[in-house]
């Protein structure tokens, strides 16, 4: 049964009587991001989707509150009117989890879903000032507020975001926006491997020109982007963003130190907008939904080390965001999560997130990488008292 | 008013402090243990002076080992912990009590690497600030969050408090910035939370321990994320006619798509005790004063200023005041950066911390102004504006007990009107002892009985830091 509540009150009446009855409950938003996490089984469906609007929207403060089940088409088209977005640039999953149907709000910042510009402007998380959501014991809990700075009190926005509908149902967020820049460019070096791209994108970061994405497209999936507009050759590509009298000076500066590495071509405006959107939602590994896929956030440093060694014993394809740490990475046949997660460990840590792969795979790959046990105890301790009777997507974590 | 309380010392645990520094002796280095009271002293307060607590004993390691033993020590014999940095917590958030044994980091100042490939640095928590970014600095980077205090203050207690500073509004605050912790929670387990890489693999525990005031766990090295530094900074000096306009002209800047490093904001009192002690040449005609700056090339800086000058325009601006140098620019910062300290010259001040949407700024000024004045006190405001951080100081006499009275009485005023603007009693000095007592105002019962629930989690018998941030009454039992 799905049950959708139009009011908080009515939110926390069903959560209550599914306590009270040891009912487990699936939370979904739109339902795009539901291949998430490890199979679980539920009673009954929870959905946000009859929680919905935009309560709060003032430009010039630039902060949003609006209902879970606001479809983030709708936020999007209310911030564009007003130049303004989410910073963070939230990833549409449909793509790659081969779902359909329209991503919700709540489910972005459930997710904690970030884009290319995470790594130099923050997470979802980040962006998130305030939460109203349902606990397991069918209470209304307000966290946060509507300011961008606030430490009165345990962060629980924080720990409410990327938690994936473990810990509560939110019914309620209000979350900073920012103007959109001006104009935006991207540097394209072409040629180089993985080690060498992984060694640029450090020294662009280095360089006071606030590089605002870094990503490395190896040849695999080169032709996958623009249409295959991209010169031949790997892809190595640094976007700029902000006033047009600064992006073309900052790309200029740019351009001189990158022309040590290699080739470099300029994309302009709107080809940036385009790349960096396909980047941002996977767009080569869209449409394989039978191939396991794995998002792996290493130190930037690590990421071309571990896809290296990884080659060498299993069959895969993969390219980098967030200046080498963030691996999306393909696999042909098996998950070979173990092999995966040792090499992770012995490239000084980070965490390997299993997003697709067929069912009896699934079954039996931990989806989020294992914890070390004191940590994993004291999520689990974090878990039971928010949701105490254990009724909010069991089994999706582990541990939760 | 009632003086803040502490909670009650456990009696059985003061009855046997001859016996707890022999085992604390015992268990670390000799010099690492403080006992002696007079030594004990220095460690009765902070930054909020006006409460002190001499601790059992201070305790002083040197390593993530000894600081596990302590607590696994502690946790045994169920005494309380209150971990301290440098002690410049403006909450009293550092403040000890009889029963508590103070587990100072101050002497775990390692810089334990700097990694530039991966624009991380990995520290110990005794480690000041300031020398994160003295550290990376030859390496072209630096640490964005910046406490005026960041001389003094470490970054345990940046992570304690979730800090800020006035470069914040574009590069966040100190969760933002944080990328792993090492720490040991009360039984003495020694944990890592994320590290070089970026997000949680399961709950974000890291976003949890920043900003819980020595609650959760004792933080013992921190790995932060590191910036390129700017080619050049630039401020522009605006004074306004009114505050209504220096605050419409933040939203407009804000708006347009310029994000400034900072924004900060000074009225008519704050202007005059700054210039009489800087003499940094700030217009004394004007009912408040803007300073922003902006970072970038030459180009980039000159062709943000111009469109925020232009703006300026738009809002009236009576004096605009660019920096054709280094000394110039330096000269517009003095005024700003001793406004603590010129204020402290000519009368004591509390120092308030609220914040509030950008769009009701003004309102909340003026409101203040008439709380302290109904007070019979007066009031000046400096504070970070882009982020709508207040920081109201009361000006009062701390050898009048009415005086200092009335001034606490105003001050919690202010942070009421500041909860019910929209905003929150704290933005970046915490709650502490402080504001504890009106956590009631910004939260229902259900809120803080989930915040303290979920700090049950970490430290179920309430021995860390135990009289701070949550009311005493109220609590649920251990
Ligand atoms: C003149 C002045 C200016 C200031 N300006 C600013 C400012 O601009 N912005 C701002 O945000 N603050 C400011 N502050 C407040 C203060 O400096 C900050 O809160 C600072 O982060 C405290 O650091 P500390 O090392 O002194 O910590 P302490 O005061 O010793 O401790 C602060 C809190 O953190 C906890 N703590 C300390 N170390 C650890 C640890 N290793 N693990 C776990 N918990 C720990 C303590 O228990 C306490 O609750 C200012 C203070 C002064 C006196």
């Amino acid at each position: 049964m799905t049950l959708t509540p139009h009011n908080e009150a009515d939110a926390a009446y069903v959560i209550r009587n599914a306590a009270a009855g040891g009912t487990t409950l699936a939370i979904v938003g739109g339902n795009t991001r539901s291949g998430f996490g490890n199979a679980f089984a539920c009673h009954d469906t929870l959905s946000s989707s009859g929680l919905t609007g935009i309560v709060d929207y003032e430009p010039a403060e630039m902060v949003m509150t609006a209902k879970a089940g606001t479809p983030v088409a709708e936020i999007e088209a209310a911030l564009s009117a007003n130049r303004q977005m989410m910073a963070f640039e939230p990833m549409d999953h449909r793509g790659i989890m081969g779902t359909t149907g329209e991503p919700t709000i709540g489910g972005v910042f459930a997710a904690n879903a970030s884009g290319p510009r995470r790594f130099v402007a923050g997470a979802a998380r980040d962006s998130l000032l305030g939460i109203r959501f349902v606990n397991g014991k069918g209470e209304i809990v307000r966290a946060g507020g509507r300011v961008m700075k606030n430490v009165t009190g345990l962060d629980l926005v924080k720990l409410l975001a990327g938690s994936q509908g473990t810990l509560g149902f939110l019914i309620e967020v209000t979350f900073r926006v920012l103007p959109v820049p001006q104009t935006v460019e991207t540097i394209v070096i072409s040629g180089l491997d993985d080690a060498v791209a992984t060694q640029a994108m450090a020294v662009a970061m280095a360089m006071p020109v606030e590089v605002s994405g870094a990503a490395h497209l190896p040849q695999t999936v080169r032709g996958r982007f623009l249409s295959g507009r991209l010169p031949d050759g790997e892809a190595t590509v640094l976007r700029l963003e902000g006033l047009e009298a600064s992006v073309s000076v900052r790309a200029e500066k740019l351009t001189a130190a990158m022309a040590v590495f290699g080739e470099v071509s300029r994309f302009g405006a709107e080809d940036s907008r385009h790349l960096w959107q396909q980047i941002r939602d996977v767009a080569p590994y869209a449409g394989t939904p039978q191939k396991p896929l794995w998002r792996v956030s290493v130190a930037p440093s690590a990421g071309h080390q571990l896809v290296a060694a990884l080659r060498l014993e299993a069959g895969i394809d993969a390219f980098f965001d967030w200046q080498g740490g963030l691996v999306w990475m393909r696999m042909e046949a098996d998950p070979e999560a173990e092999l995966l997660r040792r090499y992770i460990k012995a490239l000084g840590g980070g965490h390997a997130t299993l997003l697709r792969a067929p069912e009896q795979a699934r079954a039996v790959t931990p989806a989020f990488q294992p914890q070390a046990d004191a940590v994993a105890a004291l999520s689990a301790r974090v878990k039971q008292k928010l949701d105490p009777a254990g009724i909010f997507n069991p089994g999706k974590m582990a541990g939760a | 008013m009632e003086a803040i309380k502490f909670l009650e010392p456990r009696a059985s645990v003061v009855a046997r402090r001859s016996a707890i520094i022999a085992d604390l002796v015992d268990l670390l280095p000799r010099e690492c243990v403080v006992h002696e009271a007079r030594e004990l002293v220095p460690f009765e307060t902070d930054a909020f002076v006006s409460y002190r607590r001499l601790p059992l004993a201070v305790v002083l390691p040197t390593t993530t080992e000894q600081v596990a033993a302590v607590m696994k020590y502690c946790n045994r014999y169920g005494i309380p912990v209150v971990a301290r940095g440098a002690g410049t917590s403006l909450s009293g958030g550092a403040i000890p009590q009889e029963d508590a044994v103070v587990v100072g980091l101050s002497k775990m100042t390692r810089i334990l690497e700097v990694d530039p490939a991966n624009r991380t640095a990995t520290v110990q928590a005794g480690v000041t600030n300031l020398s994160i970014s003295d550290a990376v600095s030859p390496e072209g980077f630096f640490y964005a969050p910046d406490p005026s205090s960041q001389l003094a203050c470490t970054i345990g207690g940046n992570i304690g408090m979730n800090s800020g500073g006035a470069h914040c509004l574009k590069y966040g605050v100190t969760t933002n910035n944080l990328l792993g912790v090492r720490m040991v929670l009360v039984d003495g387990t020694v944990i890592d939370l994320g590290g070089k890489h970026l997000d949680s693999a399961g709950y974000d525990l890291l976003g949890l321990v920043c900003g819980s005031e020595g609650q959760l766990g004792l933080v013992t090295e921190a790995t932060v994320r590191l910036i390129a530094k700017p080619e050049g900074a630039r401020p522009v000096l605006f004074g306004f006619d009114s505050s209504d306009a220096a605050g419409a002209c933040v939203a407009d800047i804000i708006g347009s798509g310029i994000i400034p490093v900072a924004i900060e904001f000074m009225d008519k009192p704050a202007i005059e005790i700054c210039e009489a002690f800087a003499h940094a040449g700030y217009p004394l005609d004007v009912a408040a004063l803007l300073i922003v700056e902006v970072e970038g090339s030459e180009a980039e800086m000159e062709a943000m200023l111009k469109e925020i000058v232009a703006i300026a325009g738009r809002h009236g601006v009576r004096t605009v005041r660019e920096s054709q140098s280094a000394t110039e620019a330096a000269l517009i910062w003095k005024g700003r950066k001793s406004a603590f300290g010129a204020t402290g010259r000519i009368a004591d001040y509390i120092c308030m911390d609220g914040t509030v949407p950008l769009g009701k700024l003004s309102y909340v000024l003026e409101k203040t102004s008439e709380i302290v004045e109904r007070y019979g006190l007066r009031v000046a405001n400096v504070f970070h504006a882009g982020d709508g951080n207040m920081h109201p100081l009361i000006l009062f006499n701390a050898n009048d007990p009415e005086d200092a009275a009335r001034a606490e009485e105003a001050g919690n005023e202010i942070l009421k009107l500041c909860v019910e603007a929209g905003g929150c009693l704290t933005g970046e000095h915490g709650v502490g002892i402080e504001k504890r007592d009106l956590m009631r105002h910004q939260y229902s019962d259900v809120d803080l009985n989930q915040q303290m629930a979920v700090r049950a989690a970490f430290d179920s018998e309430w021995l860390l830091n135990p009289s701070k941030v949550f009311p005493l009454e109220g609590r649920p039992a251990a």
